[in-house]
């Protein structure tokens, strides 16, 4: 069972990390603000993208068919992989056929989701991280702490520090600088490579192309430099139309890095042509279903499987933005994690995540295909085993059969307070009550006052005061 | 026009007050105002935290009150917002209360949208000598999308200024359930309004819902910090 609440202080106290917090994400939602303010029909493209996500979910296994077929029509290979066991094994099987040993991989959080990572290590074979923010986190042996930006916890300064111990060069924290030493790095692997993973951001059907979208060009060489290369797909992430593409990438960008285009944007339709000069001699497309069958199977919850991981609703959280990523201890985090992590792993996993949310509902605002999370959180706080809400099922118990009844409401209220009464002082109170006592470890009680507003207004009616009616 | 006062059940233990200063204001606009104890509670603890049942236990107890009131108002973004968007999906599958709960979450407002919308009155005669700075509940603003009514009627009273904070609409980190489930998470989220609240050098924080108001409030005390809240309906309330 993975909980959030054992480690929470030790981000919310670590004062470094919080003013990394509050720069990073203030500067993440501006750009994000400031990108789509330039686009006059947001709500219109939000709107679509939705209906055509909804559409493609409805009809999912006709249109990863489509896509399948034309990425075979061109020779490439197509996985269809059930589990995250199975997409790893398929991967580690490519390596050894290949004799890999050292395999150059750009972004993917499904990488991650299936630990492509580890499985590739006990076969022996090394993965390099080559996207710039999960070569730090890889070399600091850490998960990535955000979807879109891997070390969004670091500063330049960390970078610095990382890199001088790890790149056996002392280095200054100058950008640049950091930048050409993790590139000259990078370039060694990329020669060295026997085999490129990357992930796959929006799949097209009608067309057979995979799209990855980045911004250093790692993921280019890692798709093209490689003899061999295996994209990973989760089975969500097709849309029917080349021509609704662009509006994808409109939303997806913009939402993501506040960018109105990515510096570089792949599509990828197979291996190397004959006429083609660049691209792998083999080329492998792994459909990774790991549990989306199931959430496409529940009506309720599918719009789950319509986001497209821009991380949006991850900068605007006010828990993620107090948290950060690692606090959650699953490979997607924040207000999309939460909803994600109980449907992927089971509600038992990770019985809290569903529960670490205000309900603000600034998460289903910024989303660019308008996903629902607050309503899915509700279903899922809903739907979570008893067994793992004992303690929350007795206090609703208490709570509905005082509350249920205007007159008990009233009885228990009026010797409810003579009690605390007793043991109450200037916002603190003395007895350890479950609730209050969790209220007042951070801060003060209101005050309580003499009579509740339906005692004084009955008073009030008894000596004449009127109640209008 | 007759309304149903609904004081919601953390005004009636905690801010009496504040409720009776949104009956005092709405009597004073010439409303006939209906207070009925059988409204205890809209249900949204349970409801948010995931227990439908009980929410819909509790929440029965609001559909028989302002049966002949034109409209209801309760000085709580979150709670009409509860009413309005949920009661609803509670009652759907009972054929006898679906009508009652309808008609119920058509007629209740939130008392900034009732005043300035419904009754179309910004100016209630107010006087209030001090710089404030409002706070936005959530609900209030992302599922009733009330945002300009409560400036519309803080800018006409007398003598005030108004200051609005950065980051005005994220969240205060109350959360009902999750204030006492991740109190310390709560509590940071609250921390960073407090900073924004601090940095407008206002001397009170006005508000739509007391529940923000009290967790923004504790921790303004805990910090001895000389800023209060108050809820809107004690500012449009206040001669001096």
């Amino acid at each position: 069972m993975i909980r959030i609440r054992p480690q929470t202080a030790r981000y919310l106290y670590d004062r470094h990390l919080q003013e990394v917090l509050r720069t990073t994400m203030a500067t993440a939602q501006q750009a994000r603000d400031e990108a789509v303010a330039e686009v006059e029909n947001w709500e219109e493209l939000r709107n679509y993208a939705r209906q055509v996500k909804l559409h493609t979910l409805a009809h999912l296994g006709d249109y990863l068919e489509a896509l399948a077929d034309r990425i075979s029509s061109r020779g490439g290979r197509v996985f269809w992989a059930e589990t995250a066991e199975d997409a790893c094994n398929y991967v580690v099987e490519t390596a050894r056929r290949h004799s890999a040993r050292t395999v150059v991989k750009s972004k993917t959080m499904l990488g991650e989701e299936i630990g492509i990572n580890t499985a590739l290590q006990k076969a022996g074979v090394e993965p390099v991280e080559t996207d710039l923010g999960e070569f730090i986190v890889q070399l600091c042996q850490e998960p990535p702490f955000h979807i879109i930006t891997p070390a969004f916890h670091k500063t330049r300064q960390d970078v610095a520090r990382i890199f001088t111990q790890h790149l056996g060069q002392p280095l200054g924290e100058d950008p640049e600088e950091l930048t050409a030493a993790a590139r000259k790095a990078l370039r060694e692997k990329f020669l060295q490579a026997d085999l490129g993973i990357t992930g796959v951001n929006l799949a097209v059907a009608d067309s057979g192309h995979l799209v990855v979208v980045e911004n250093e060009g790692n993921a280019r060489l890692s798709l093209s430099a490689p003899p061999v290369h295996i994209a990973l797909m989760g089975i969500e992430k097709v849309i029917p139309r080349l021509q609704d593409l662009p509006v994808f990438l409109k939303l997806l960008t913009r939402s993501a890095t506040g960018q109105r285009i990515t510096s570089y944007v792949n599509l990828i339709g197979g291996p190397r042509c004959p006429e083609e000069v660049d691209g792998p001699e083999e080329f492998h497309l792994v459909l990774v279903d790991n549990g989306r069958s199931r959430i496409l199977a529940d009506e309720r919850k599918r719009e789950t499987l319509a986001c497209i991981r821009c991380g949006a609703c991850l900068n605007v959280c006010p828990v993620y933005g107090r948290i950060g990523g690692h606090a959650y201890r699953t490979v997607y985090q924040g207000p999309v994690g939460a909803v994600l992590m109980p449907q992927l792993l089971g509600p038992e996993q990770v019985p809290e995540h569903p529960f670490a949310s205000t309900l603000c509902e600034a998460c289903r605002d910024i989303c660019p295909v308008k996903i629902d999370i607050p309503r899915l959180l509700l279903e899922l706080r809903r739907e979570l085993p008893r067994r793992y809400r004992r303690g929350d099922a007795l206090a609703m118990r208490v709570w509905a059969w005082t509350f249920e009844n205007a007159g008990r409401y009233a009885g228990i209220s009026a010797w409810g307070r003579r009690l605390l009464r007793l043991f109450y002082r200037d916002g603190r109170l003395a007895l350890p009550l479950p609730v209050l006592g969790r209220w007042q470890s951070t801060r003060d009680l209101p005050r309580l006052p003499n009579k509740t507003f339906y005692e004084e207004f009955s008073n009030q009616s008894a000596d004449g005061g009127g109640n209008g009616q | 026009m007759r309304v149903g006062l609904f004081v919601t059940c953390l005004v009636d233990q905690l801010f009496p007050r504040v409720g009776a200063r949104t009956l005092q204001l709405l009597r004073l606009v010439g409303l006939e105002v209906v207070v009925d104890p059988r409204g205890v509670c809209c249900g949204q603890p349970a409801f948010n935290t995931g227990f439908t049942a009980e929410a819909r236990r509790v929440a029965r107890g609001l559909l028989d009150c302002w049966d002949d009131c034109d409209a209801v108002v309760a000085p709580s973004g979150s709670c009409v917002a509860m009413i309005r968007h949920h009661l609803l999906e509670l009652f759907e599958d009972d054929p006898a209360l679906k009508d009652t709960a309808r008609s119920l979450a058509e007629r209740t407002w939130e008392l900034s949208d009732f005043l300035v919308n419904r009754l179309g009155i910004t100016d209630v005669g107010a006087r209030f000598s001090h710089v404030v700075t409002y706070h936005d509940s959530c609900h209030t603003l992302r599922e009733l999308r009330i945002e300009k009514e409560p400036r519309l009627l803080l800018q006409e009273v007398r003598d005030l200024e108004l200051v609005e904070m950065n980051d005005g609409n994220a969240c205060c980190g109350f959360g009902g359930t999750f204030a006492v489930k991740f109190p310390d998470i709560s509590s940071a989220i609250g921390n960073e309004k407090v900073r924004s609240i601090k940095a407008t050098g206002a001397q009170f924080v006005v508000g739509g819902d007391v529940s923000c108001l009290m967790h923004i409030g504790g921790l303004l005390q805990r910090a001895a910090l000389p800023i209060r809240p108050l809820h809107l309906a004690e500012v449009l309330t206040e001669s001096s």
